[in-house]
């Protein structure tokens, strides 16, 4: 791979992982964000691929082969078919609505730039440019977390700052051991299981998704 | 023994999901639980004055510190399975939990305990996150047991704020990772004793971010404010052995993994920067936790409001961070641990017999149900750090360490808090237990669940009176972070 090639590939799927973070905050239809997580999983399996041919490193390839199976395919069946049994699910009412969530997310992105302004003059390779996307796609993903009140967008934020998380440790240092990532991902698969029963029975518990009835607990 | 410290558990959890449940493998799980107490003991007395062992390859390792927090996860489970036998058998009883439910929840249990474990005995920084992490998924569902829809809302608070705050600190770890591997290539870049050795050349601006995201992060799974909201409804929520088990360790070995990065933080950065973080989110704590126990009326809650005191505390003592300072942090671990955990088993034998968990329809408890009422009063003077019990010892070791290092005004703010807190919690209690009786007969309180609740008061106190077995443990533990 050309030089050239590498930096607008890894560009290129870098910049798609911020973008479908966005995007989870303007649609509303469930399903819809739902896929849009399936499209930044694919795009971040393509990141830590990208990386691996570059630097002839096969255990990232396989890392990134194992991240598409999971974030871009099985966790989006999981989630979706929580989903599907309800297809008119809607985030009708988030707490901020859509065209001024598109506005923060332009800020926490500055905000990304600025704050990892020691972490990218240490890592001064095209990876490591890139790494204040990585974080703006964290933040973004803790914004749809706190403003969003259907409990699969919950989810779908949670998984949008792993995402970021895990964007930066495959941008700032070719991924994390592979035991270490290896346990991660258990981790983050088992959580979503969890998560998932806890939705359905949050729903045949109180007939929907809405996390605006759960207000028992309080001081 | 490093890995049979680890098999204990996890055989306990193959057996109670593989063998339907009956009392005898509730037991199984006690015995278990005091097989980690023993090996943890074994364990302590074999690096206390040697050198750390290791095991699996380097994945795991124990040092004084490690051995110390196994002692304390096997004091605190054995209480707990001991009350879980208890807590089973009248939900079972009373037709609200099957016997499957009954067994996923033994099982759920030991793989908490091992993760746990796992945590306190990771060599690699990776692996610790990976274990406290795993802690969230194992406990959701015990927090959830009951099966309410109070519990179903406080199982899914509890882990969607905690996979963020995990989520923070895996950004942590990376950001550590990346200073490791920048400075050299050692085989393990994330093993903790290299980052340790070579802390002084790791770039400091990285490290500033890193620690800040681990105590965030971590801090999440401790209670520290700004990410605590989580910890009132999963522990008032949960089954009372799970509420001990969470509040009694949970939280201390969440607090294990920042005192960790803590030493490689003072190394890279000098002692200022993490100082300075950990006094900010101690002290919001102390006043979080004030200002919030005054108006309760749940006294689970107002148990669990008072973790968070006690986290602040702990913080505030890592933050002074001299050798004295660290060994009165460690009791007050172990001393917090045994009597919140008693504490919340005796707040579930209450919710058993009374019915509900609101202090104002729980009056007079002392007259009523001598035994019990006396225990939870007991626990609530050993809580408050009441000379003879050993939170006095550490809680006044902590405040003098603090004022040795300069801290003397987060010192004085802390004791202005302990002061509102003593003064809620006392009023609390002294509702829920003094009163006339009424015309019933005190009612008998059964001898095995009132044993091991006065066992670990005992026990707590005596740690409080006598230094002996723990003090070389302690004192070398504290060097380890403090050298």
């Amino acid at each position: 791979m050309s030089a050239s090639t590498y930096t607008n590939v890894l560009g290129l799927a870098a910049a798609a992982v911020l973008l479908c973070a966005v995007v989870t905050l303007w649609r509303r239809s469930l399903g819809a964000i739902v896929r849009t997580l399936a499209v930044q999983g694919a795009a971040l399996a393509c990141v830590a691929t990208v990386i691996g041919l570059h630097e002839h490193d096969v255990g990232l390839i396989v890392v990134g082969l194992l991240v598409l199976g999971a974030k871009a395919v099985v966790v989006p069946l999981l989630i979706g078919r929580v989903v599907r049994h309800d297809p008119n699910s809607r985030e009708t009412d988030p707490l901020v609505n859509v065209p001024a969530s598109l506005v923060a997310a332009g800020a926490l992105t500055f905000l990304a730039f600025a704050a990892t302004r020691s972490v990218t003059s240490l890592v001064p390779t095209t990876a490591g440019r890139l790494i204040p996307i990585g974080l703006a796609a964290m933040l973004v993903g803790f914004f749809a977390l706190v403003t969003r009140r259907k409990a699969v967008s919950q989810i779908v934020g949670i998984l949008l700052v792993d995402n970021g998380v895990a964007l930066v440790a495959f941008l700032a240092t070719a991924g994390v051991p592979l035991l270490v990532e290896l346990g991660a991902s258990l981790d983050v698969l088992l959580a979503v299981i969890v998560l998932r029963v806890l939705a359905i029975q949050m729903r045949s518990r109180l007939g929907s998704f809405d996390l605006d009835q759960l207000t028992e607990l309080h001081d | 023994m490093v890995i049979a410290v680890l098999l204990l558990p996890l055989a306990g959890g193959l057996v109670s999901g593989v063998v339907p449940w009956r009392r005898g493998i509730g037991w199984l799980g006690t015995v278990i639980a005091s097989g980690v107490l023993v090996t943890g003991v074994v364990l302590a007395v074999d690096v206390v004055h040697g050198k750390p062992m290791s095991a699996l390859g380097g994945v795991l390792r124990a040092d004084a510190l490690s051995a110390f927090m196994v002692i304390v996860i096997g004091v605190i489970a054995t209480l707990a399975t001991w009350q879980g036998v208890r807590y089973l058998g009248a939900e079972i009883a009373a037709d609200r939990c099957t016997r499957r439910h009954a067994a996923l929840y033994s099982v759920l249990v030991q793989a908490f305990v091992a993760t746990m474990l796992l945590a306190v005995l990771a060599a690699n920084l990776g692996v610790l996150w990976v274990a406290i992490e795993a802690t969230t998924v194992v406990t959701t569902f015990l927090v959830g047991h009951r099966r309410t829809r109070s519990s179903l809302e406080a199982s899914w608070k509890y882990i969607v704020i905690c996979s963020v705050g995990i989520a923070m600190a895996f950004l942590g770890t990376v950001l550590v990772y990346l200073a490791s591997l920048h400075v050299g290539h050692g085989p393990h870049p994330l093993d903790w004793t290299s980052l340790v050795a070579q802390s002084h050349q790791l770039n400091p601006g990285v490290m500033r971010l890193a620690f800040a995201l681990i105590v965030i992060g971590y801090g999440t799974k401790v209670g520290l404010v700004p990410m605590h909201s989580w910890l009132p409804d999963a522990h008032s929520q949960a089954p009372a052995p799970v509420s001990a088990l969470m509040s009694g360790v949970l939280l201390t070995v969440a607090f294990y993994a920042i005192l960790r990065f803590k030493v490689i933080a003072d190394g890279a950065l000098g002692p200022t920067f993490p100082r300075a973080l950990l006094v900010i989110v101690g002290l919001l704590s102390l006043l979080v936790a004030a200002s919030l126990l005054l108006t309760q009326r749940d006294y689970k809650r107002m148990l669990a409001y008072h973790s968070v005191e006690h986290m602040g505390l702990i913080a505030l003592g890592a933050a002074a961070g001299s050798p004295l300072a660290i060994a009165a942090v460690l009791l007050h671990i172990l001393g917090h641990g045994l009597a919140k955990g008693v504490l919340f088993l005796a707040s579930g034998e209450i919710l058993l017999t009374e019915g509900t968990s609101e202090i104002e329809r729980v009056p007079a408890l002392l007259s009523r149900r001598p035994v019990l009422g006396g225990i939870f009063g007991f626990g609530l003077f050993a809580l408050l750090g009441f000379p003879p019990f050993s939170l006095f010892v550490s809680e006044l070791n902590m405040l003098r360490a603090e004022f040795q290092v300069g801290l003397g005004w987060a010192a004085a703010v802390s004791l202005v808090c302990m002061a509102v807190i003593f003064a809620a919690v006392m009023s609390h209690g002294r509702h829920l237990l003094l009163g006339p009786r009424g015309t019933d007969a005190p009612a008998m309180t059964p001898a095995l669940v009132a044993v091991p609740l006065i066992g670990g008061l005992v026990g707590c106190a005596f740690i409080g009176v006598s230094a002996w077995p723990l003090e070389s443990l302690l004192h070398a533990a504290a060097r380890i972070v403090a050298p």
